[in-house]
């Protein structure tokens, strides 16, 4: 029988989470690196036993922690006693070193003003589909950096910061790369997505990259209809079976692309409320996709303090609430952009987790929810990983 | 020998417990103790000051002696009681935060 492992990451550490095919009895294990912020961990699509982590704390900065063991135990790349004593030189202590290309320029600030830019933290760490030793991190100051030593060294890909960086914003929560989306079908295609820059493609592994936010509509933010850039993207998502096809939760609305994101078209709908952030697609039908409604930007908890994950099986357009096993009142907790995930059992699993601790998984494609685990520190991120 | 305290977290990231003793060449200043500390415990690189600059992160600080050396440049010579031995050289993470 199949394995579940999730992969949490929280305000206060790390946690691995275990339970067989049926997902009923979890287990849980940790905090791993408790104190720390754990924005994001995920393991290797080729080795599942590899899960790369981005620990960081306000006092002392950026920490890339490995494991090949599943979570079992940890360390720095390169900073092991063996590779020390390895001959030959070695990149000694510089897994947690990321240095933008060059003169790193300005961006836009709040004011409007140019600022510099200047590397804060690692959200999210994306491994290459086919190399172990290969991973994309997206950070704060939004750029994208790529490790192919498994992680003791980050060199950065220069070349999404020019297409028209300085014309990105923070938003509330800083100015990130948040989404990393590899194409199955195309190496050579990635997509990223920045808050508050847009949505962005390469097709040539990162060498150069071109926005693709045509159709996106931010009045609110930007007052130029078609702006290029500076649309404050929450998270993309695509199914594996069509990477030119998909859907966006924006600052407002839901959106779709069917052609790898030349021209998206709002699939909003029936919402009870636009703005979100999580967004995912089953794992066995590519027109059914979910999002969690939160009142407004302002406000960051759900409708009525129901939590309610809402489908469309259509693509979008229309959607249905499901709530069963979820909390229908008193609920002002938030789902932040990171932490949802889909496992690929039959039927499909779903999983979120909220700011307010809470770990749900439905194991029959969102008709119903059961709680992981209910009192963690503050959830930033959630990823499935099916074992044999 | 110079002994130095880490913080918490710091001691748990480079894996030791308790002071961190270290050989470190006369004259022995806040940058050589932080270089010899850092070629010991290469995953503490980046943490107290940054990679590329080698300035202190703000919200780190450095005491000896009852004094806050955080401000020194980072070429001074320590204390002799830091120097001897006697008293440890002080990496703390500063009150932040709520």
């Amino acid at each position: 029988m199949s394995k579940i492992r999730i992969l949490a990451g929280t305000k206060k550490g790390a946690f691995i989470i275990t339970a067989d095919g049926k997902r009923k009895d979890w287990q849980v294990s940790g905090p791993h690196f408790g104190g720390w912020e754990i924005y994001h961990l995920k393991g290797s699509a080729v080795d599942p036993n590899r899960i790369y982590a981005s620990q960081s704390s306000g006092w002392f900065g950026q920490i890339i922690q490995r494991s090949d063991d599943g979570g079992k135990s940890w360390h720095t790349p390169g900073s092991s006693p063996e590779e020390l004593q390895g001959p030959g030189g070695f990149p000694r202590g510089e897994s947690n070193k990321f240095t933008y290309d060059g003169d790193a320029g300005t961006h836009k600030w709040y004011d409007g003003s140019q600022h510099p830019w200047e590397f804060k933290r690692v959200w999210h760490i994306e491994p290459s589909l086919t190399d172990p030793d290969t991973a994309y991190a997206g950070v704060e100051d939004a750029a994208i950096f790529k490790t192919t030593d498994g992680g003791k060294t980050w060199k950065e890909l220069p070349g999404l910061r020019q297409a028209k960086g300085h014309l990105w914003q923070p938003g509330a929560g800083g100015m990130a790369v948040h989404t990393i989306l590899l194409d199955p079908k195309n190496a050579n295609r990635i997509y990223v997505a920045i808050s508050a820059g847009g949505a962005f493609r390469t097709d040539n592994g990162g060498q150069t990259w071109k926005p693709i936010n045509k159709g996106l509509k931010s009045p609110f933010e930007l007052p130029d209809p078609d702006a290029e850039v500076g649309h404050c993207v929450h998270r993309i998502t695509l199914h594996p079976s069509r990477p030119d096809v998909l859907f966006m939760q924006k600052h407002w609305d839901v959106l779709r692309t069917e052609n790898a994101g030349e021209q998206w078209t709002e699939v909003s709908g029936n919402l009870p409320s636009d703005f979100g952030f999580p967004i995912d697609v089953h794992a066995h039908e590519p027109e059914t996709i979910f999002v969690v409604p939160i009142k407004s930007d302002s406000e960051h908890y759900p409708p009525d303090g129901k939590l309610r994950v809402y489908r469309s099986k259509t693509g979008g357009n229309d959607w249905e609430a499901l709530t069963q096993g979820l909390p229908q009142k008193d609920c002002y907790v938030n789902v932040l952009r990171d932490a949802m995930a889909v496992d690929r059992l039959e039927p499909c699993g779903i999983y979120f987790g909220t700011t307010g601790g809470q770990i749900y998984c439905s194991a029959d494609g969102g008709d119903s929810w059961n709680t992981v685990v209910r009192d963690l520190p503050p959830v930033y991120s959630v990823e499935v990983q099916m074992l044999k | 020998m110079i002994r130095v305290v880490l913080p918490f977290h710091l001691r748990k990231l480079a894996g030791v417990d308790g002071e961190v003793e270290l050989e470190v060449a006369a004259p022995a200043t806040i940058r050589s103790v932080l270089d010899t500390m850092e070629e010991r415990y290469p995953a503490l690189c980046g943490t107290i000051r940054d990679h590329d600059t080698l300035k202190r992160r703000p919200f780190v600080r450095f005491f000896a002696c009852k004094e806050d050396l955080s401000l020194e440049p980072p070429d001074t010579v320590l204390p002799e009681p830091v120097v001897k031995g006697e008293e440890p050289f002080l990496i703390v993470g500063a009150m932040a935060g709520g």
